[in-house]
């Protein structure tokens, strides 16, 4: 299938001690060093909504946020630009953005009690309803790109995957391996 | 942007009228030719801008990090979509709806678009439109398409075309209303709209309709044109008509709105609309951006002329069945609750309902049936929220479902037997909160986080504000839970800053070498009559102690006020002078080594500021004594309105043009130091320094504020009207602002000031 507009998002191990107003600060350090291979544009900050996107960190070819959706806390990659590649360099570069990203926020000073995130667990949604309807079709589709890849990913861990089925979502799956991973050790099973 | 682009024109095609399809087709092929750059980039930004297709913040391609202005590397940085708007930067897409009537398959469309093309969220704007943000100009023909087989149309949403038709959220069900003027704001909006009448106007031009004078809900005294439901007996027979409004308007200097008609039979309705948008498009400005709306024109004109010229154009209108045909459908019920009545049910009742009950339901007209309002914190809701609101909404009524220019939506025709039901679903979604209409309920416009036009950040104070005092609504007192507050970003009121008890609008301060993050204090607004009356600002807070100086201000309203008294008398009463004195404290700003928090905004952690600083010894004195002398300006301008408050309306209209002046010199002193101070010497010497060279120029605005002064110089004889005298104020209070800006920019550019020689008498 033709993979684009790929949401990831990585959960927060204990985001009781997660202070969101420091996402600001560091999102609009970002953007000032640079320190993505994304344009980074602006940052909007969500955090009045209930379950929302939490903090936003506006990119070109995609966004980052903070998200706070269906209550849980994680980091949450939007691709927004269509990607070249094949699927399988697509899903490549999509986890890689998204892990850099949550390795970058563990690493930043400001958290006082330091930051982790799961990395036994993702969400992977497809940001169009008509390149992928919410459908088991779509799931089958995806399949012969996505296990391979994931069998790598989580080298070879058993995993259950999740497909939301209400009909009104996008696409999206719930991925859980039973061996935790650190996002240190996923990045090293991306290269 | 989006893969699935091409593929949705072919989903969609036959699932819209044929005639928006092709409107949207004719706009995609005009992106593909300004890509090729077949069209010149004004028109294009016209021709988007009228399709609801705004520019945003940043958009020009750069972004002050904080210390520099970053470049941003978009890809296709030669191409544009306007005047310094750089292709792919990120815009905002305004979604007409009309008097905010929604369905809940439109709640879902909204849903799906708001996560699919912007950030997940969808925002409600205070003439009931949504707008999303950061989405790609070239999704918008998809998102367009996507919205009209839903039946929504983004059509003249922004440009100088008639706009969202607002009208009472609770028309139909009101207890007050005259009757319900939701099939007469419909047929409006529907005529006006693609109307070769309303296409050659100069400006924007705006349009409500209320069902009474008393309620605010309406606001129809803010707008171009309004209409108030009246009933008339004629002949022993009821007839339907509306008390007519034209000239109102907020912006940099509010007017309100003039009685056109008392009674205005309801079949003229259409026809005396379309008299007037071609007497608009034949007689208002189209040169100078800042005179161009209809209020400028009912100004300079008169009610009596204007009234004359557009009754003359009525009546040489060629007759149209459109004026009338709808008419016949206007009293056939077009809402219907979905439940019948039942008894009220007895469970026990959940926690927080009382208060919610208390504070955002309303009864009906008809009996058993209520009004939930849904309080939007800022007017944002998510797409989920949107989606689970729409479920809700189908579990409870038909689809009455309406958004308010307080920036919430409401569930019309719930049945009261229902409401903890509807309470305990709409908290599981987080839409239960309490307060609305309250002072917790802020209205705020997007200010620095997307306009492009904003100076200080409005969601970012009033999100502090509503944090701080809905910790504090259950101790608050009814009096104060009354009040409302709302910001603007600027000095243009799209957060309605005038009309509320507490408004506020962005401005900056030049400290120390550093700009600091202002707002102004507009009190004395009124809410109710329609927006019955227009607030004044009394002086600059810095941004970071706007809560303390609301605290303050409520605080001393509860201690002194008399029995009832409303915050609108109670600050008439003890007096602006007054109220300045208390806040005077609140109004300095510690040094930046002291307390560096004061040089950035509310939410946005980046430095506050315009640039780096190289200010000289000798520079230094010249500088503190501009800037001595500016706020000796702004004291003048505060000084006018204590004398319109008294009534002495000459005195106020004299004193602001002093205050003019003053800032003025102020400003030519930074080139000409020893500038002498007769009137007319000032405005020479200003007009040829900073006017004509454009130095005064505010980035947006342009001329307008200098415009200010030369016409009060002008006018300097003429006496004064309690409105004259008002509006003079407005102006002096923005011609100081923007003396304030360009000492900023003036500063930061480096161009010190120089004791030349005066500027040649033959440049005046
Ligand atoms: S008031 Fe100013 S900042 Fe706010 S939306 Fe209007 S133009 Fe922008």
């Amino acid at each position: 299938m033709d993979l684009q507009q790929l949401n990831l998002k990585f959960f927060v191990e204990d985001p009781s001690g997660v202070d969101l107003a420091l996402l600001p600060v560091i999102f609009n350090r970002w953007i000032k060093e640079k320190v993505a291979e994304e344009l980074l544009i602006d940052v909007a900050d969500y955090r009045h909504v209930f379950h929302g996107p939490g903090v936003v960190l506006i990119g070109h070819e995609c966004n980052f946020s903070m998200d706070c959706g269906g209550g849980r806390l994680g980091l949450l990659y939007n691709r927004k630009s269509k990607m070249s590649g094949n699927d399988e360099e697509r899903l490549q570069k999509v986890f890689k953005a998204t892990l850099t990203a949550c390795r970058r926020l563990e690493l930043d000073p400001l958290w006082k009690d330091g930051l982790t995130f799961q990395g036994d667990e993702f969400q992977l949604i497809i940001n169009d309803r008509l390149l992928a309807p919410n459908t088991d079709e779509t799931l089958q589709k995806l399949q012969p790109t996505l296990l391979p890849f994931l069998a790598r990913f989580y080298k070879g861990a058993n995993l259950v995957v999740n497909r939301d089925e209400n009909e009104k979502q996008r696409f999206s799956m719930a991925v859980r391996s039973d061996t935790t991973f650190s996002v240190e050790e996923l990045l090293a099973n991306l290269s | 942007m989006k893969a699935s682009n091409g593929a949705w024109r072919e989903r969609l095609l036959g699932r819209m009228p044929e005639h928006v399809a092709r409107e949207v087709d004719i706009y995609e092929t005009e992106i593909e030719l300004r890509k090729q750059g077949k069209i010149e980039e004004k028109l294009f930004a016209e021709t988007r801008l009228r399709r609801g297709v705004y520019g945003q913040r940043y958009d020009n391609g750069q972004r002050w990090d904080g210390e520099k202005t970053q470049q941003l590397g978009f890809p296709s940085a030669t191409l544009t979509k306007g005047p310094s708007t750089v292709w792919d930067a990120p815009g905002m897409q305004r979604i007409k709806i009309p008097f905010g009537g929604l369905t809940t398959l439109q709640l879902e469309v909204l849903a799906e678009l708001a996560e699919e093309y912007s950030d997940g969220i969808a925002h409600v704007t205070t003439r009931q439109d949504f707008q999303l943000h950061f989405v790609h100009i070239e999704d918008t023909p998809t998102l367009m398409r996507r919205l009209a087989a839903v039946g929504i149309t983004t059509r003249e949403a922004c440009g100088n075309t008639v706009r969202n038709v607002t009208a009472c959220p609770y028309a139909g069900v009101c207890r007050d209303e005259a009757f319900d003027v939701t099939p007469y704001a419909r047929a409006c909006a529907y005529f006006l709209l693609g109307h070769p009448d309303t296409q050659d106007f100069g400006r924007k031009f705006k349009v409500a309709f209320s069902g009474c004078e008393q309620h605010a809900c309406g606001l129809v005294n803010l707008h171009d044109m309004g209409a108030v439901a009246v009933k008339r007996l004629e002949n022993g027979k009821e007839r339907r008509g509306f008390a007519f409004y034209v000239g109102g308007g907020l912006g940099a200097v509010p007017h309100s709105a003039k009685l056109f008609s008392e009674f205005l039979p309801e079949e003229e309705l259409l026809p005396t609309a379309q008299a007037i948008s071609r007497v608009f498009a034949r007689m208002g400005e189209k040169k100078n951006r800042n005179r161009a709306r209809l209020k400028f024109l009912v100004s300079d004109l008169g009610i009596e002329e204007f009234r004359r010229i557009v009754l003359e154009e009525r009546a040489q209108l060629a007759p149209d069945p459109a004026w009338t045909d709808y008419l016949k459908k206007v009293d056939a019920v077009t809402e219907t609750p979905l439940k019948l009545l039942a008894p009220l049910n007895s469970h026990s009742v959940p926690e927080g309902f009382e208060r919610w009950l208390q504070t955002n339901v309303a009864r009906q007209r008809q009996a058993g049936y209520a009004v939930a309002t849904i309080a939007l914190p800022l007017g944002d809701i998510t797409s989920d929220q949107l989606r689970s609101l729409a479920g809700i909404a189908r579990r409870h009524v038909n689809d009455t479902i309406r958004t308010t220019v307080e920036q919430n939506i409401v569930l019309r025709w719930v049945r009261e037997a229902d409401l903890q039901q509807l309470y305990l679903e709409l908290k599981e979604i987080g839409l239960a909160e309490p307060g609305a209409g309250t002072i917790v309920d802020i209205v705020a416009c997007p200010g620095t986080d997307t306009c492009k036009l904003g100076i200080a950040s409005s969601r970012g104070l009033a999100a502090e504000l509503r944090t701080r005092l809905a910790e504090r609504n259950h101790e608050l007192e009814q009096a104060v839970q009354n009040l409302h507050i709302k910001i603007s970003g600027c000095f243009n009121s799209c957060g309605q800053h005038h009309i509320s008890d507490l408004g506020f609008y962005g401005v900056s301060r030049h400290v120390g070498g550093h700009t600091v993050p202002h707002f102004q204090l507009v009190l004395g607004g009124q809410w109710a009559q329609n927006a019955g009356s227009y607030g004044l600002a009394i002086c600059a807070i810095p941004a970071k102690r706007v809560p303390e100086t609301v605290q303050r201000l409520t605080d001393r309203y509860l201690k002194d006020r008399e029995r009832a008294e409303s915050f609108q008398s109670f600050v008439k009463r003890i007096g602006k002078a007054e109220i300045k004195r208390m806040l005077e404290d609140l109004m300095r700003v510690p040094p930046h080594n002291e307390d560096p928090s004061f040089y950035s905004d509310w939410g946005d952690p980046r430095e506050f500021t315009i640039g780096d600083m190289g200010v000289g010894e000798c520079a230094g004195e010249v500088v503190s004594r501009v800037a001595f002398e500016l706020a000796a300006a702004e004291r003048e301008v505060f000084e006018a309105q204590v004398s319109l408050e008294r009534g002495e309306y000459q005195q106020a209209g004299e004193k602001a043009y002093q205050a003019m002046l003053q800032a003025a010199r102020a400003v030519v002193r930074m080139q000409y130091y020893d500038v002498p101070g007769e009137a007319e010497t000032i405005v020479r010497e200003f007009k040829a320094r900073f006017y004509e060279t454009q130095l005064f120029f505010d980035p947006f605005a342009g001329g307008k504020f200098g415009q200010f002064l030369f016409r009060a110089h002008e006018r300097a004889a003429v006496s004064f009207t309690q409105e004259s005298a008002h509006q003079r104020i407005e102006e002096a209070q923005l011609f100081v602002e923007a003396a304030y800006s360009c000492e900023a920019r003036v500063s930061a550019a480096g161009s010190l000031p120089k004791a030349s020689p005066p500027a040649l008498q033959s440049r005046s």
